[in-house]
């Protein structure tokens, strides 16, 4: 009896992650999620829906479109917000796209600024969203390791990494003042095998991307970046090849590098997972930038 | 390292399901600067293969100019994640970390050992089952250490390691290591560790990590990860009472109601009759839902929704019980406090509690003695400073259902917020309830403020005048009185100097004392509008703070704050009293508006203009606004 009463790691996670969940949608009036599409996406909707059952998510989610993401990225979004009913938001920065602003004419680090961080700050006051909640996790990078769950922003969106709040137990200070958000991260505390054995054991949906198909790709000093449209830019010479590739991480295409893996199933996902010796993150181009650009990103509002 | 099945067939299956049954260890490290946590935890995960291709080369590169092991890498670079910690080269934050090996998984709370950041220390070892407390060799115990400890003791930690570390700068001498640790036991005799273990390590090297090492051939015990690995810290929390703090209430049409919230304690059946902890009203649960289908029982630990069999008024603060095993449910409790804030605690003054989903004002009513944590001794206090540990009655508001934090932490630990920047000032633990709210109820008479305010045929109310001195509240008061009294109503001036005289004489100007001041003004103030009175309050009360629990005291009394915003350069050219020269002269300490900050008022209900008019004009604007 007493071992049927023991729960098991991913069991104890996820109870945890609803009462985060749960903690937002009763201490915040305006919460939303950030809806990346992303696998850690999926896990975080897949919770939201268990943690207010049977009550529909009681926020809407929010996609913050740059125009450059995969093509099967938003029409898994679409078809999801359509099967699970749950209330769609997206933004663009408009600026951006009157300026015809892409990654190919002004560098991945400005594009990311304008397209990503600054849409992002736009959606936040637009919607005048008090919490907003992400599906970053500790283990992915060195200062996400040390931020709260319940983050604190100040007026302009700044994360202040030495003026954190305590957090303590499982007692969450939601208190803002006028003007202040919180960002909210559920799933800190659970690993990137941890949300592949809870993908695998709920058996949650995720865009196709992550598994290996035939794509066409060209390869830029050691990366594969899939031609996913004729926006991309082809060097003098230079011919999409189909490689059978797969991504471990989604974002925008043209700064998004694919591995090439015959893994098209999950448990072959999790297999070579556990075999790899690279991280998660290696495969996103702007954290490569300089030494701690993730966590300058994060000061100026990125997630 | 888990082993990886070599194939995508069943067996991965059975390697998944190994997975998940895996046992869960959260465990802190904590100890002194430069003891080489950071390290410690960067050689676990190296150990343990959990260091990827891309982050070795990256730290190779980063690693040159630091003291490195044989594999050239300084591990700390691994774990001290922030560009400033990287600058100076101590870690400032908790940081937590993910490993795991065949036997367990791991996450590891890394804790700042500077002593500014000791707040954070205790965050940590919130939610940690064990704690690793590393020793530099060299140096042996310090005071950190027996900070830390005493906090570990404070939050509940039952299980501790003490990690002798840099056992290779004292070529392992095998006497050096017992002194420490026959040291360090005499201290935290007192603490009630449930176990305590010593290990003799180089993290750097990596002695008695993994293995036992070569090196300390006298060390009789385990190697560092077998004994995390098999340590039983299980403290099954289904054999508790049931406990479960309503977080959310599940309503998405008229034919669903449901309670949302985490077991935190116990065990609950379909059938079984629980009881809610503020209205002692009895009910059965008749389902207990979750988007998986219904369960026939829930564990602590689990997030439900619960069902009940009758409409029962139940709302996000309530907590459920088992009839014949309820929570206590009090306003008045003794805790002891860990403060966390720049700014000190200070009997007397308004603060957010919130335990469990339960959140209240809250106020320190006696501060009874400050724990040394380097000597455990309990000396006399009147505040309580960053970082200080101290045992306090605090009484709220309204009751709030708790156990004592000794018997169940999920219900027992508190944080203390503030109410105008809303920063986590402190953390709490309730040792004990005070019963007040058993044994204390207010005593009501038939005749009451409504009867006696009829009689006198006004409606009685407290006018709070703040400003600075020589600003003009006492002048315009005076007027008002007299203006009152000709209408033939009943009114009183409590004047700051003239209660000093009597009533407060015993205080002086600390802020402990100005709190006091204040606390006893209102309080004063409260009961004369009960006996009928317009009350007319003068005092420079320049805190905000202050003027809040000025207000919460006055509770349903009608709260008039008017602020007298004359300008400091007028206020000295006045002068009435001669205090301004003698506070420029430095014969009076604490002076408002000279040596002690005015927070000019946001919420007053009325601010007179002191410089543009006339006394006799201001009354006749605040006679006018009062609309009496």
């Amino acid at each position: 009896m007493l071992d049927q009463n023991r729960l098991t790691h991913l069991q104890t996670l996820e109870a945890e992650s609803i009462e985060i969940l749960r903690e937002v949608a009763a201490s915040f009036e305006r919460p939303v999620m950030m809806y990346s599409i992303g696998k850690d996406s999926s896990v975080l909707l897949h919770l939201a829906r268990k943690a207010f059952f049977p009550s529909k998510i009681p926020f809407p989610l929010l996609h913050v479109d740059t125009t450059f993401k995969f093509r099967e990225m938003i029409a898994f979004r679409d078809r999801t917000a359509e099967e699970y009913g749950f209330d769609l938001i997206t933004h663009t920065n408009q600026d951006g796209v009157r300026d015809g602003i892409n990654p190919f004419d002004h560098g991945s680090s400005r594009y990311t600024d304008i397209m990503k961080t600054a849409a992002l700050r736009q959606a936040l006051t637009a919607g005048r969203y008090d919490a907003a909640i992400g599906g970053a996790r500790r283990d992915e990078e060195k200062s996400r390791a040390k931020e709260r769950v319940f983050s604190h922003r100040n007026a302009s969106h700044a994360w202040d990494p030495k003026n954190q709040r305590p957090e303590l137990w499982r007692t969450f200070n939601t208190r803002l003042n006028p003007g202040e958000s919180m960002r909210v991260f559920p799933i800190s505390n659970w690993t990137e095998l941890d949300v592949w054995t809870y993908i695998y054991s709920e058996q949650i949906p995720i865009v196709p991307l992550y598994f290996a198909r035939p794509r066409p790709v060209v390869e830029r000093s050691g990366t594969l970046i899939m031609v996913d449209d004729e926006r991309l830019p082809l060097n003098p010479g230079e011919t999409p090849k189909q490689e059978v590739v797969r991504f471990r991480t989604l974002g925008c295409y043209p700064l998004t590098g694919a591995i090439r893996s015959d893994a098209a199933d999950l448990p072959s996902i999790i297999m070579e997972m556990q075999a790899s010796r690279t991280s998660e993150r290696e495969g996103r181009l702007i954290d490569s930038d300089s030494v701690g650009s993730m966590e300058k990103k994060k000061q100026e509002g990125y997630f | 390292m888990s082993a990886i099945p070599a194939t995508a067939d069943n067996s991965l299956d059975l390697w998944l399901a190994q997975q998940t049954e895996k046992s869960l260890l959260r465990f802190l490290t904590c100890g002194s600067v430069d003891d080489g946590k950071s390290t410690l935890i960067g050689r676990l995960l190296y150990d343990s293969q959990l260091v990827l291709d891309d982050q070795l080369a990256s730290l190779k590169k980063e690693s040159h100019n630091r003291t490195v092991g044989d594999e050239g890498i300084d591990f700390s670079l691994l774990v001290d994640g922030l560009v400033a910690e990287r600058e100076q080269g101590i870690t400032i934050d908790v940081a937590y970390r993910f490993f795991s090996t065949d036997k367990r998984k791991f996450i590891v709370a890394d804790t700042p050992g500077h002593e500014q950041y000791t707040r954070n220390m205790a965050t940590g070892a919130s939610n940690a089952e064990l704690a690793l407390v590393l020793i530099d060799a060299r140096k042996g115990v310090l005071t950190q250490t027996r900070r830390h400890s005493f906090i570990l003791s404070l939050i509940g930690v039952k299980h501790v390691v003490l990690v002798v570390n840099k056992i290779d700068l004292v070529d392992y001498d095998q006497e050096t290591f017992d002194r420490i640790v026959a040291e360090y036991r005499a201290f935290a005799e007192p603490l009630g560790f449930k176990t305590l273990a010593a290990v003799p390590v180089s993290a750097l090297r990596g002695d008695n990590i993994l293995r036992l090492s070569e090196n300390t051939p006298w060390y009789e015990g385990e190697a560092l990860v077998p004994y995390l690995e098999a340590i039983d810290v299980s403290e099954d929390r289904t054999r508790e009472k049931f406990r479960f703090p309503v977080q959310w209430v599940n309503r998405p049409n008229l034919d669903f109601r449901g309670f949302s919230g985490t077991v935190a304690s116990g065990t609950i059946a379909v059938g079984d009759e629980v009881l809610i902890a503020a209205s002692r009203k009895p009910a059965v649960v008749s389902r207990i839902v979750t988007m998986d289908g219904d369960l026939d029982h829930a564990v602590a630990g689990q997030a439900v929704t619960l069902v009940l069999d009758r409409e029962v008024d139940i709302s996000r603060g309530d907590v459920l019980s088992r009839p014949g095993e309820t929570l206590d449910y009090s306003n008045q409790f003794q805790a002891r406090v860990v403060w966390m804030n720049e700014e000190p605690a200070y009997p007397g003054r308004s603060y957010l509690l919130k335990i469990g989903t339960q959140t209240v004002p809250a106020t320190i009513t006696d501060l009874k003695f400050r724990t040394n944590v380097n000597t455990l001794e309990q000396t006399a206090a009147t505040k309580v400073d960053l970082n200080e540990v101290a045992t306090v009655t605090l009484n709220t508001d309204k009751p709030i259902a708790f156990d004592p934090y000794a018997s169940n932490a999920r219900t027992g630990g508190f944080i203390l917020v503030d109410r105008i920047s809303n920063a986590t000032l402190g953390a709490g633990t309730i040792e004990f309830g005070l019963r007040r709210a058993q044994n204390l109820t207010y005593q009501s008479f038939d005749v009451n403020r409504e009867v006696r305010a009829q009689m006198k045929g006004q409606s009685p109310r407290i006018i709070w005048f703040t400003g600075l001195s020589g600003s003009g509240k006492s002048s315009v008061a005076n007027l008002l009185e007299k203006r009152l009294t000709a209408e033939g109503r009943h009114a009183y001036i409590l004047d700051g100097d003239n209660v000093r005289h009597g009533l407060n004489k015993d205080l002086g100007f600390t802020e402990a004392a100005r709190i006091e001041n204040i606390r006893r003004v209102a309080e004063v103030a409260r009961l004369m509008a009960d006996a009928g009175l317009i009350v007319l309050v003068s005092f420079i009360s320049p805190f905000e703070k202050e003027r809040r629990l000025a207000r919460e005291i006055a509770g349903d009394t009608d709260f008039t704050e008017v602020y007298v915003d004359t300008p400091l350069e007028v206020c000295e050219a006045r002068d009435p009293k001669g205090l301004y020269k003698r506070a420029r002269a430095g014969e009076i300490k604490n002076f408002t508006g000279i040596d002690s900050p005015f927070e000019p008022p946001e919420n007053a209900e009325l601010v007179l203009h002191g410089a543009e008019a006339g006394p006799e004009v201001l009354a006749d604007q605040l006679h006018a606004f009062l609309k009496l």
